[in-house]
């Protein structure tokens, strides 16, 4: 039954990639959509099983087969959904199935086996990632956790004639093989330690080891699988990808790099919480890094230009608080956020892909402004979104966001949580600039033609290949697949948090054991357990100062969150002066921000040209030819050098062989007869 | 009675004249009487030998050569006569096309 939710997804793409091309779009989108459904129905009902059992025992598992057996190892192909991957598979089916539905209208343009390509993509790569979320062990996870990266690299270059496309397909791609290369070092180091890769079997192991101050074998394990979770969820210093994979189109934004791939860094530690917790150096490094990235995406999303791209640094922003949460060891918390983030992040890039698509590839926000009575739907799902990712009670991000940070102040990170809180104003003010600028106002067309000096960040980044500026004329909002998608995503970005409510967590709870090892190995431990009971009670007593404090910091980022739209209302639709204003007098921090504080710069100059001087002129140019192409054409000279002296033995004249003979005989007689 | 290494020597020095005239002569008539030489030299030898061994193995291989020496000279001297048709001169060093 579990091996169904990432197997209907893999049959809808083996479907679509055979026989696609001689489908009509109705049947090929129809099929992929269908079978994502399926495949939700599904999940739905393991959840509902798995919640119908008392709390230790919410697990199903299924071993298929065995994968590898070899001496200590043996793996075999088991998914376990417990209650951190039932959240999970219902994330990504869920959120999956609207997505889809809403790509069957927004890739209607494209040509019928385009349209198949695209859809047997994105089923492939829905299996993949519930490969990755069902897995019950590392190995298994790996294959979901390449096989997203290998769909999101088809995805991102979908439209591969266009040479943007392909690079930012590739660089992705490349990217996260530098992470993926710490991850693999990670799970052999588990392996040497542990003897297994079996999540719940690593989790018992630690269990019963004392948590580790130093920074020893387990800090170091847990450091490689968190650099290969900041490849995968775009992180310092491994995000710059993410912005750049925007080029796909604007659904597989939605679903691939908002909703759900990158996200499973988060998941991943999220499975790994006791390993985690039993290593806090790397937990201090990973709050560290999310605070960073959530501060550092902020700032450079206030001034970016590009719809998308803005959302994109929104996006590693909010990753960047899901592992600041899971950092101050709130995992619980980084879940929650991660559930909510699915629902309003994809909201808003569909929302995105609903404006763009109205606009005829039109990507950039100066050339955008009062959509708001022509696209009414989209607009008013997008605030809905825009409101959600701001923390407005009581909506979705609100109560995750804030669990975060009463989570980080509590865990006694203050410093952390000012940078958390700077991010939540940063938050609400990019996100409504976007909101007033798309939106409010008159229809504009400020942005430059062509590339200016800004490089590669003023230019409209068509999503479609096939673009045409025609502005002006009736603008057609979203049609029904797309709106439909639009108004689930929204009603489920205002209720989505109520599952998480301060004093009723019910995702809290829920999640609680997933993040515990599991009940036998407790058991074996006896001291810690033993020792939880005290800690809990004192727990209770804290409670009431605990509440007070958590209602104060509500209100507090409440007010950070109003602030800031109101900062982005004041600025970009009272006085849009001040913001040309501001960008001129500080001319050299808008530019920073505006090129990515030159990240990308950096990287070409410190590691890709030496990478490529390398390269080419000491393994090109240098060792392979002159070294191996050398040693080849040697030999050849040698032979035929040699071969020139041989053959003047071969005189064709009968005298000469004839004198060799008899010199050969006399050789051998003299050899016999006197030696 | 004469010695068997008379016989010896007398032989290694017609073998030696033979050798001397298949290596220096220029011409392929004279290089094949100077093949025969060598081969009666080394008859001379096998019949000495019998003589002194008191059997007749050594006649009978010399029948042997003989024959072959026969065959020898009609094939030898027909390739001559061929070879001389194709080129018109008896000296072994014209014949050098099997020269790389």
């Amino acid at each position: 039954m579990l091996a169904l939710i990432p197997l209907l997804p893999f049959a809808g793409f083996v479907a679509n990639a055979t026989l696609g091309r001689r489908l009509p779009k109705s049947v090929s989108g129809g099929l992929a959509s269908l079978v994502m459904l399926a495949s939700f129905v599904i999940s739905v009902i393991s959840v509902v099983q798995i919640a119908g059992r008392p709390v230790e025992a919410r697990v199903i598992q299924e071993v298929l087969y065995t994968w590898i057996a070899s001496g200590d190892l043996k793996i075999d192909v088991t998914f376990r959904v417990d209650t951190l991957s039932a959240v999970m598979i219902l994330v990504v089916t869920g959120i999956g199935s609207l997505i889809h539905i809403y790509s069957t209208a927004y890739m209607h343009d494209e040509s019928d086996s385009e349209f198949a390509r695209y859809f047997s993509y994105l089923n492939l790569f829905a299996s993949f990632m519930l490969v990755l979320v069902l897995g019950a062990n590392f190995p298994l996870m790996f294959v979901g956790w390449e096989g997203v990266g290998l769909c999101s690299y088809l995805l991102i270059g979908f439209w591969f004639k266009k040479k943007s496309a392909n690079d930012a397909g590739k660089k992705a791609f490349i990217v996260n093989r530098i992470g993926d290369y710490a991850f693999i070092l990670g799970m052999l180091a588990l392996f040497a330690k542990f003897g297994t890769l079996d999540f719940q079997e690593i989790a018992s192991a630690v269990a019963t080891l004392p948590s580790e101050m130093t920074f020893g074998v387990l800090s170091i394990t847990t450091l490689l699988l968190f650099i290969g979770a900041t490849g995968k969820s775009a992180q310092i210093p491994l995000y710059t990808w993410l912005p750049d994979a925007m080029e796909g189109p604007t659904p597989v934004s939605a679903l691939i790099h908002a909703a759900t791939m990158v996200t499973a860094g988060v998941y991943m530690i999220g499975r790994n919480a006791v390993l985690f917790e039993h290593a806090p150096q790397t937990m201090m490094i990973v709050a560290v890094i999310g605070a960073a990235t959530a501060l550092m995406a902020g700032t450079i999303g206030l001034v970016q230009n590009d719809i998308k791209r803005v959302l994109a640094y929104s996006t590693v922003s909010q990753l960047g608080y899901m592992f600041l949460a899971m950092g101050v060891g709130a995992f619980g918390a980084g879940i929650f956020h991660l559930y909510t983030h699915a629902f309003f992040k994809a909201l808003l890039f569909l929302g995105s892909g609903a404006v763009i698509h109205a606009l005829h590839g039109e990507q950039d926000i100066r050339n955008m402004g009062g959509l708001k009575n022509e696209l009414p739907i989209t607009f008013w799902t997008f605030v809905i979104g825009a409101v959600a990712i701001a923390g407005i009670p009581p909506l979705a991000g609100f109560f995750s966001k804030d669990e975060i940070l009463f989570e980080t102040f509590a865990e006694g990170h203050q410093i952390l949580w000012v940078v958390g809180a700077i991010t939540a104003l940063l938050t609400a003010t990019y996100m409504f600039r976007l909101v007033f600028l798309t939106f409010w106002g008159e229809r504009r067309h400020d942005a430059p033609a062509v590339a200016d000096a800004h490089g590669h960040v003023g230019p409209v980044l068509s999503d479609r290949p096939d673009a045409h500026g025609h502005h002006g004329g009736h603008l057609h909002d979203a049609p029904p697949a797309m709106a439909l998608a639009l108004i689930v995503l929204a009603i489920g970005s205002v209720a989505a948090g109520w599952i998480g409510i301060p004093g009723n967590n019910v995702l809290a709870e829920w999640l609680h054991p997933a993040f515990e090892a599991p009940r036998a190995a407790a058991a074996v431990a006896g001291e810690p357990a033993a020792a939880a009971e005290p800690a809990a009670a004192a727990g209770e007593a804290a409670g009431e100062s605990h509440e007070a404090l958590e209602f104060t910091l509500m209100a507090v980022s409440t007010a950070i969150a109003v602030a800031g739209i109101w900062f982005a209302y004041f600025v970009w639709v009272k006085r849009r002066s001040i913001a040309e204003n501001a960008a001129r007098e500080f001319a050299p921090v808008h530019r920073l921000l505006l090129n990515k504080y030159y990240v990308d710069e950096i990287y070409d100059a410190a590691i890709v040209q030496p990478i490529r001087v390398a390269s080419q002129d000491g393994l090109w140019r240098g060792f392979d030819v002159k070294i191996i192409d050398g040693a080849v054409n040697g030999a050849g000279t040698i032979v035929n050098s040699s071969a020139t002296l041989l053959r003047r033995l071969q005189t064709g004249s009968v005298k000469t062989y004839a004198g060799s003979v008899f010199v050969g005989a006399v050789a051998i007689l003299a050899y016999y007869l006197w030696l | 009675m004469i010695p068997l290494s008379h016989y010896l020597i007398l032989s290694a020095t017609l073998f030696a004249i033979g050798a001397a005239g298949v290596f220096l002569r220029k011409n392929l008539i004279t290089i094949l009487l100077s093949v025969e030489i060598m081969l009666n030299a080394v008859n001379l030898t096998f019949v000495a030998f019998g003589r002194f061994a008191g059997d007749l193995d050594g006649q009978i291989i010399t029948f042997f050569v003989m024959t072959v020496a026969a065959a020898e000279a009609a094939v030898g001297l027909a390739l001559v006569i061929a070879l001389f048709r194709h080129r018109e001169s008896l000296n072994p060093d014209a014949f050098t096309s099997l020269k790389w």
